[in-house]
């Protein structure tokens, strides 16, 4: 809204790198790809192919990491060299935060499930 | 009118929510009222209401916002610490079958409100507001990177102290503990407003809190002046870029579990409830991996303050600058790794808690490194015992004494003695006030002459230093000895004489440390009448090391006339010794941002919308939110964002200086 304000003394923070894929083409195949990578999800699961439910949800959650992906490379403009790596970094940070809370959080309550549900509890949550 | 009707406009709210039936409240009313009602008066009087919407309220100067953040931080220091006194008061009187002089449900609510005051409204409010004036200064910026939004985010923490404010005489606040651990805070066992206000004023601030993280990271990164590398910022930046990268990442996760306790209360979804597969200890366990970075985020810049503090009254250049980067990295990782360690008895087991208690352990290590940093920077070195070293050195004694308890308490075998007994208010009052308040009353005395172009008044920051020394002693030390008897917290009456004099002595301390207030108030008030001997006409009144006393005390709007360039750390002490001449010609006009009242207004419509959810006030809510997108979309066609200032008047105000600067030699 206001970098410019501050242009008198930004000269050196002026990059092109970054933006090397906003285009046209770039916007296309990283839509195309999200919408494959969103349709096979809901053909596995609307058809049934694969035997269990569990490998099903294994399936997706991969598709979804995908796309993740696929959304910061061809529409964020993920690379190395953005923003003079800042980027980079900033998405290294966010994936250690995340993993640290998500798989703690799962590690401490799959602990707290066993050690502190009440036996007749955990029977009927099967 | 129809019941339905009533019930549609005011939703819960009825005349049986005002509390007339609490003399205490009745009384605070009263006294608000009256202190109300004068100010309002005096303001329209001296027609001041005008000159603070142009030069304050609408302002986007990041060194104003700084200032109001701290007006608001010792404000609500003021309302958090008249609920201290309250309960230091109730605990020493009920004993012997006295029932003390608060029923339960309102003791109740002023521990929540004291805990929610001081977290969100005075520690959060003291260390943004120090941020947001010192470090574009010590980048040698003219602001920061999104202006508008710095304004806005203000006015949202302001908008959150409202909602709590409002608790206190409509309705009434939480009464679950400044967590809100459900299954409490549900609606089944608070149906009530109290845990609503909670939420909602959290929500409101903690947009603020955010946005203001990622303005200033921004600023870090992108507005640092040339020749100041990453390894070359000051300390108290490199702790204010961590500390917002801490808020950036961890307010997010406060946010959602207050939005699915929400749900919970609203809609009747059973996220935390006991039954239909909720777990309370979910709850338990995501708003602890906020909760721990928060504490990291109020102390690292109080360690950023330190660390200006002694190399400036030192006369040296900090010792082990890299090593002090590192730490403050390193402690900004480990504070997601601990989180357990504030429930290590809720059963997770053996291998659970002591990897827990293991990296509560080794974040101390960081944290020492720090101090004896500070101790070598101090070592051999021409030290000043000025107000804000003297605040300083009471901080390394305390806070020592606070991190071996924590250290303590990092062992899950002792904790499962300790959790939750006074042992543990007596551990995070000294490491929060030894480490935060004490950093924050430093930062306040050394950058007040910076802000205001004055130093404050040595006798009174003497008076408000020692009685809030000795008074933080006395309140504090009682408290170990009785968590170490098994005196567990938030206990309204006691049963064991025995204990009786401890809190009484505890109750004095508390009294030590109002007198410790009223002094600072009482410094602010002496030094404002003798502002003409106390002035600072060098804009360096320290004899400073950083960017930030390179310009006039106070710094003209556009901070610098010219974007220093920078060789070294401390970059002001290199051009200093390199006998750097102020430039006396060649002003260019300054590209400024404007000015503008959008940020209160929106502001103002969420904090409306809160009050509308609170009170099921729906069509409030739905109303102040629709205007909320309708103000914020109509400020996207708002092209009127900038302007300069003309090359006249920087001359003009670069030539007053030029010849107080003539004066001063």
């Amino acid at each position: 809204m206001s970098t410019d304000t501050h242009a008198a003394h930004a000269g050196d923070h002026h990059h092109d790198d970054g933006h090397a894929q906003s285009t046209f083409s770039g916007y296309m195949l990283g839509f195309v790809l999200s919408v494959v990578l969103t349709a096979i999800p809901f053909w596995l699961v609307m058809s049934g192919t694969l035997p269990s439910k569990q490998i099903t949800a294994l399936v997706i959650m991969a598709f979804a990491v995908v796309q993740i992906v696929v959304h910061m490379i061809y529409f964020l403009h993920m690379s190395p060299k953005s923003e003079n790596g800042w980027s980079m970094m900033a998405l290294i940070f966010t994936i250690v935060m995340v993993v640290i809370a998500l798989s703690g959080s799962l590690w401490v309550m799959n602990h707290l499930n066993s050690n502190m549900m009440p036996i007749h509890e955990m029977t009927g949550m099967k | 009118m129809s019941p339905d009707l009533l019930k549609f406009i005011f939703g819960r709210l009825g005349i049986d929510s005002l509390p007339f039936h609490e003399p205490i409240l009745v009384g605070t009313f009263v006294m608000v009222a009256l202190g109300g009602v004068t100010l309002l008066a005096g303001l329209t009087y001296f027609r001041l209401w005008g000159y603070l919407w142009r030069e304050w309220f609408t302002t986007v100067d990041h060194k104003r916002i700084g200032i109001m953040y701290m007006i608001l931080g010792i404000v609500m220091l003021l309302r958090g610490f008249a609920d201290a006194l309250m309960m230091r008061a109730q605990q020493a009187l009920a004993f012997n079958g006295s029932e003390g002089f608060l029923p339960a449900h309102h003791y109740d609510q002023v521990f929540t409100a004291h805990g929610v005051i001081m977290i969100f409204f005075v520690a959060m409010p003291l260390v943004t507001g120090l941020m947001n004036y010192v470090v574009p200064l010590q980048i040698g910026a003219r602001d920061v990177s999104f202006p508008f939004l710095n304004n806005f985010s203000f006015w949202m923490t302001v908008g959150g102290a409202v909602l709590v404010m409002a608790s206190l005489f409509i309705g009434e606040f939480a009464r679950t503990g400044w967590l809100a651990y459900p299954p409490l805070s549900n609606i089944g066992y608070s149906p009530d407003v109290g845990v609503d206000y909670y939420i909602w004023a959290l929500q409101v601030a903690g947009v603020g809190t955010t946005l203001s993280g990622i303005n200033l990271i921004c600023t870090i990164v992108k507005l640092r002046c040339p020749g100041m590398t990453m390894m070359r910022m000051p300390v108290f930046t490199w702790t204010s870029l961590c500390t917002n990268i801490l808020i950036v990442a961890s307010f997010p996760v406060l946010t959602v579990v207050l939005a699915l306790l929400s749900l919970d209360r609203y809609v009747g979804t059973n996220f935390f409830t006991n039954d239909f597969g909720g777990s309370p200890m979910m709850y338990v366990n995501l708003i602890w991996i906020w909760g721990h970075p928060e504490v990291y985020i109020l102390v690292l810049p109080a360690f950023g303050i330190f660390s200006e503090v002694t190399s400036t009254f030192s006369g040296k250049r900090l010792f082990g600058y890299t090593s002090m980067v590192y730490a403050t990295v390193v402690i900004t990782i480990l504070s997601y790794l601990v989180w357990l360690h504030h429930f290590f008895t809720m059963g997770s087991g053996a291998s659970v808690n002591s990897f827990f208690g293991i990296t509560t352990m080794i974040i101390s290590i960081p944290t020492g490194a720090k101090m004896f940093n500070w101790l070598f920077t101090m070592y051999r070195g021409r030290i000043r015992y000025e107000l804000p070293m003297m605040w300083t050195i009471a901080f390394m004694l305390t806070f020592v004494i606070g991190g071996m308890t924590g250290v303590l308490l990092a062992v899950p075998p002792a904790d499962f003695v300790l959790h939750n007994s006074l042992f543990l208010i007596a551990h995070f009052h000294n490491v929060i006030i030894g480490g935060v308040v004490f950093g924050a009353f430093a930062g306040i005395n050394y950058w007040f002459p910076k802000a205001f172009g004055f130093k404050l008044d040595p006798f009174w920051g003497k008076m408000s230093f020692w009685f809030w020394v000795t008074g933080f002693y006395m309140a504090f030390m009682p408290l170990y000895v009785l968590g170490l008897m098994g005196v567990t917290r938030r206990l309204r009456v006691f049963d064991d004489p025995s204990l009786q004099i401890w809190f009484v002595i505890a109750a004095i301390g508390a009294g030590l440390v109002f007198l410790g207030i009223l002094s600072m108030l009482m410094q602010f008030a002496v030094s404002f009448l003798k502002r003409e001997q106390l002035k600072d006409v060098t804009g360096d009144p320290w004899d400073a090391r950083t960017l930030e006393w390179a310009t006039s005390s106070p710094p003209p709007d556009y901070n610098f006339a010219f974007t220093p360039v920078v060789h070294d750390n401390d970059a002001w002490w290199d051009m200093k010794k390199r006998g750097y001449q102020r430039p006396l010609m060649g002003f260019k006009s300054i590209h400024m941002p404007r000015s503008t009242g959008t940020g209160i207004i929106l502001a103002g419509f969420a904090t409306a919308m809160g009050f509308g959810l609170i009170w099921y006030m729906w069509w409030l809510a739905a109303l102040s939110f629709v205007a909320m997108l309708a103000v914020g979309i109509g400020h996207t066609f708002n092209y009127h964002r900038d302007f300069d200032i003309p090359a006249d008047d920087v001359i003009r105000t670069e030539d007053s200086r030029t010849k107080l600067l003539a004066g001063a030699k």
